[in-house]
Order: C-alpha cells, then structure tokens, then sequence
C-alpha cells in the first residue's frame, strides 16, 4: 500500500543528496530556482522512485512539475490512471 | 514577464565564462590548416576536440569531388526533397549506404540530428514505450518528445538495469524500442550491445542503435559497434551522422525495406531543404575510403591509446574506456575553465563540457584524437597536460 507521507519523505530524501549543503526543501521548493537541480537531476529522481517502488513510471510525467509536492502528485495521478484508485 | 526572464539563472551562469578571456562556449577558430592544426587568435593549436575520427576533412579526394559537385550542380538544393525532388546523387548515396551496411534501406537526412528526429520521433507515438539509456544524446530524447513516446530511462551502459525495466512493462516489453548509442560522446564508452542485444531476444521489443561516434571507427569495414560485436542482425535500425567520419555534414538512417515509408511520413525529413551537393558528393567519397581503408581505423586506434595511456601515467581520471573520446575529468567548472584556457596557450585545442550537458554532474575536457593526428601530436597534446599539473 503506498503511503502519501512516506513517499514525499523518501523524495525529501533523495533531494538531500543532489543538492548543496545548508539549502532548505520543503514540499513547496522550486526544484530548479530553490533548490537549484539541473533537469537532468529531476530526471534521476524519477528513477529512484521507480527503483523504489518498482514500477516503470514515463519521464512525460515530469512535464509540469516544478515542486516536490508537484512530483508526488504526479506520480499519484500515474499510478491512478495506469492501476486504478490507490 | 519577458520572453527572455526564464533563462535569468542561465544567462548569468554562462555570463563568468565571458567576462575575461576566451569563451569555451563560443570558440571561434580563426583558421583551419588541416584535419589536425588550426589557430585560435595568436595562438595555433593541434586541434583534439573535432570529432574527424578518420581525418578525412583535408582528403584530396573529397575535396575535389566536393568542388567538381559544386561547379556542376551549383552551392544549394534550396528544397525538400519531397517537394522540390531529389538529385541523383542522394539517391545513389543512399544506395552506396544501403549496400555498405547491406540492408534493404538507407535513407540520407540533413544532419545527424535530424536523422534521429525524423526516424524515431514517427516511429512513436504515445502508446509505445522507448526505453533509452540516460547518456544519449540530446537529439534522441527530443525526437522521443517530439513524438509523444513514454519514455524510460535505464542506467547508463547498465543492461541488468535495462532488463529490470523491460521485466517490469510485463507484456508491454514486447513491442518498446530500446535505444542506444555505439560509443557515447562524452564519455568515450561503449554499449553493451551483446547483453542488450540478448535481452532484446529473450524479452522482445526492437533495437535502434545511434553510431554516430561509432561509425568508421569500430568493425572490420567500419560499420560500428553492432559490426564490431557480430550482432548486426539484432538491431533493427542503425541511425548515423555525416559529421564525424565522413567529415561533412548530413545523416542516415539504415534499415529494412519497410523504412522506406518514412520519406512520406517524417516531418523532420519532409520538411527540411535536402544536404547540398558538393556534401554529398564528399560523402560518397568518404564512405568508400572507409570501406577500403582499413589502416586509417588502426592508426585511429593507436592515437587513442596512446593518448589515454599517457593521460593515464600522468594521474588524470579519465574515462571507462580507450577510444577515440578521451575525456578528461576536471574538478569544478572554474578548474575546467582554468585547464581549457591554459590548454590552448600550450597550444592545444580541445573541448571544456559542463554539467549538465556531462553525466553525473562533472566537468570534462573532452579530447578527440584521429586518425590524421602524427604521434608527435599526440605527444604535445600529454605535454600540455602535463604542464597543466605544474602551473
């Protein structure tokens, strides 16, 4: 069963370790502005995530993200539409 | 908001690689001697970041045929080849690269990137899946874009992680496209092509390779890596470029005869002027030096070993591979900088790339060795490095 809370925690997580020391994320960060990731970046946080979860997830689906919150909502909206409710 | 606001963070990153001295963005070599030698401001420098892997740019040959095409058929084609038709000369290229890789089709593009545009972006669509290596290049993750695919990333020259991917699409892993290059441009290495080739088998789906840096410069008659691994029968699509070994500008696609509906179908190749004749001409030139030539990929080969194994005594970090992509790894795009600007003043060209156009965030001198460069190049190219350690 996915958990909302666990999986924003886990990219929170995972942002810790791609960006610069001392910078705040927060749900609500801008991926690029804030926390200052290069696309590509964005792109490998997906990966973990399917690595994670172990399920295939199309980049297409970062298309409009800017925010972690953004992230895991998109995320949720695939799984939805590929696998039913959640 | 301004057309240009979203690129504030760009511009004033590329801003500090302007303010003093020479920009690696905006290189302006002032002059080309030869496939090897050319000048920058005051400085001539031996040219080791151009991709000419077989030197062919200064071929006698080529050039003449380039100038007689020029002469005769004049300096454009000034149209589509669909609408405005075809010259001869594209076609029995096309033909001349259909039989060198002994397939059905060959069909010739404007450039290497809009070979890989027009064939893989109609190719898809958004019910098919494309499961692409992270390293590949820019023009295959836009061609992917472009039409609509669901894309899948897998680990760079990962096949165990391609596999794992594959396994969990399920039924779906029949019908993707796995796309790959033959050697990868940043890095110098090369794809695993036999596990991903025997993955393909087991688990279905169809095989594109991209041997823009890999053609001319692997297998016996220069067909690239899927020749160079005997697996040639497991790639369905070979995608190439005009701009490396061929030393011209152009690309190609090979394949079976059912390709050959791409000429009605692919925008990128529909709607673009067609190469100009004096490019094919030299093309065609090329291509069958590289048939015959064989000598010229093994003093390729011993330019890029001898490069790698001198940059290697010397302590630097450098690619997984030999090849004819040395990259060079730099600590900080400031270093970078600092090493490509005291490069050139010892008299050596080669190419400074920042992230995030390099994988896994590091800053590369890129060098690229061929097969016009004189040993004793290659020795000026380790000397400069090794001066760099002591400035």
């Amino acid at each position: 069963m996915l958990n909302r809370i666990d999986l924003m925690s886990y990219i929170l997580e995972c942002l810790q370790g791609m960006i610069t020391e001392g910078v705040e994320i927060t749900p609500t960060s801008d991926l690029i502005n804030d926390l200052g990731l290069e696309s590509i970046q964005v792109m490998n946080l997906l990966m973990m995530l399917e690595d994670k979860l172990d399920i295939s997830i199309p980049m297409n689906i970062l298309l409009n993200v800017r925010t972690p919150e953004q992230f895991l909502h998109s995320i949720l909206s695939h799984l939805e539409s590929t696998n039913g409710a959640l | 908001m301004g057309l240009y606001d979203k690129f504030t963070r760009l511009a004033s990153q590329r801003e500090q690689f302007q303010t003093s001295g020479l920009n690696p963005f905006g290189t302006c070599i002032d002059e080309v001697y030869s496939a090897t030698e050319g000048r920058i401001g005051g400085q001539k420098v031996v040219l080791a970041g151009t991709n000419n892997y077989l030197g062919l740019t200064f071929n006698a040959q080529a050039i003449a045929v380039g100038q007689a095409a020029l002469a005769a058929q004049g300096t454009g084609t000034t149209g589509s080849r669909m609408a405005n038709g075809s010259y001869g000369s594209h076609l029995a290229l096309e033909q001349e690269l259909a039989t060198f890789f002994d397939r059905a089709t060959a069909i010739v593009f404007s450039t290497g990137y809009t070979a890989n545009l027009g064939v893989i972006s109609t190719l898809v669509d958004p019910n098919v899946v494309v499961l692409i290596d992270e390293d590949c290049h820019a023009s295959i993750y836009d061609a992917c874009v472009l039409g609509g695919a669901q894309i899948i990333r897998f680990r760079h020259n990962d096949a165990e992680d391609l596999e794992r991917r594959m396994v969990r699409l399920g039924e779906r892993a029949k019908d993707t496209l796995i796309i790959v290059e033959g050697i990868y441009s940043m890095l110098g290495d090369v794809a695993p092509l036999i596990e991903i080739a025997e993955i393909k088998r087991r688990l279905g789906g169809y095989l594109l390779v991209d041997e823009a840096h890999s053609f001319g410069v692997m297998g016996a008659t220069g067909r690239g890596l899927s020749q160079e691994l005997g697996i040639e029968e497991d790639v369905d699509i070979i995608l190439g470029t005009f701009s490396k070994s061929l030393a011209s500008i152009g690309g190609f696609a090979v394949g079976s005869k059912a390709m050959e509906v791409l000429r009605y179908s692919s925008r990128p190749y529909i709607f673009t002027a067609s190469p100009s004749p004096s490019s094919i001409a030299s093309v065609r030139t090329s291509l069958s030096i590289i048939a015959q030539r064989s000598d010229l990929r093994e003093k390729l080969w011993n330019n890029a070993t001898r490069l790698y194994q001198g940059l290697e005594k010397l302590g630097y970090k450098l690619g997984p591979h030999i090849s004819p992509v040395v990259p060079v790894m730099i600590g900080s795009k400031e270093e970078g900088l600092r090493h490509w600007r005291g490069l050139i003043e010892k008299g050596v060209y080669v190419n400074l790339v920042l992230p995030p156009a390099t994988p896994a965030g590091i800053s590369l001198l890129r060098c690229s060795v061929n097969a016009a460069h004189s040993e004793e190049q290659i020795d000026t190219i380790i000397r400069a490095f090794a001066a760099l350690k002591s400035d």
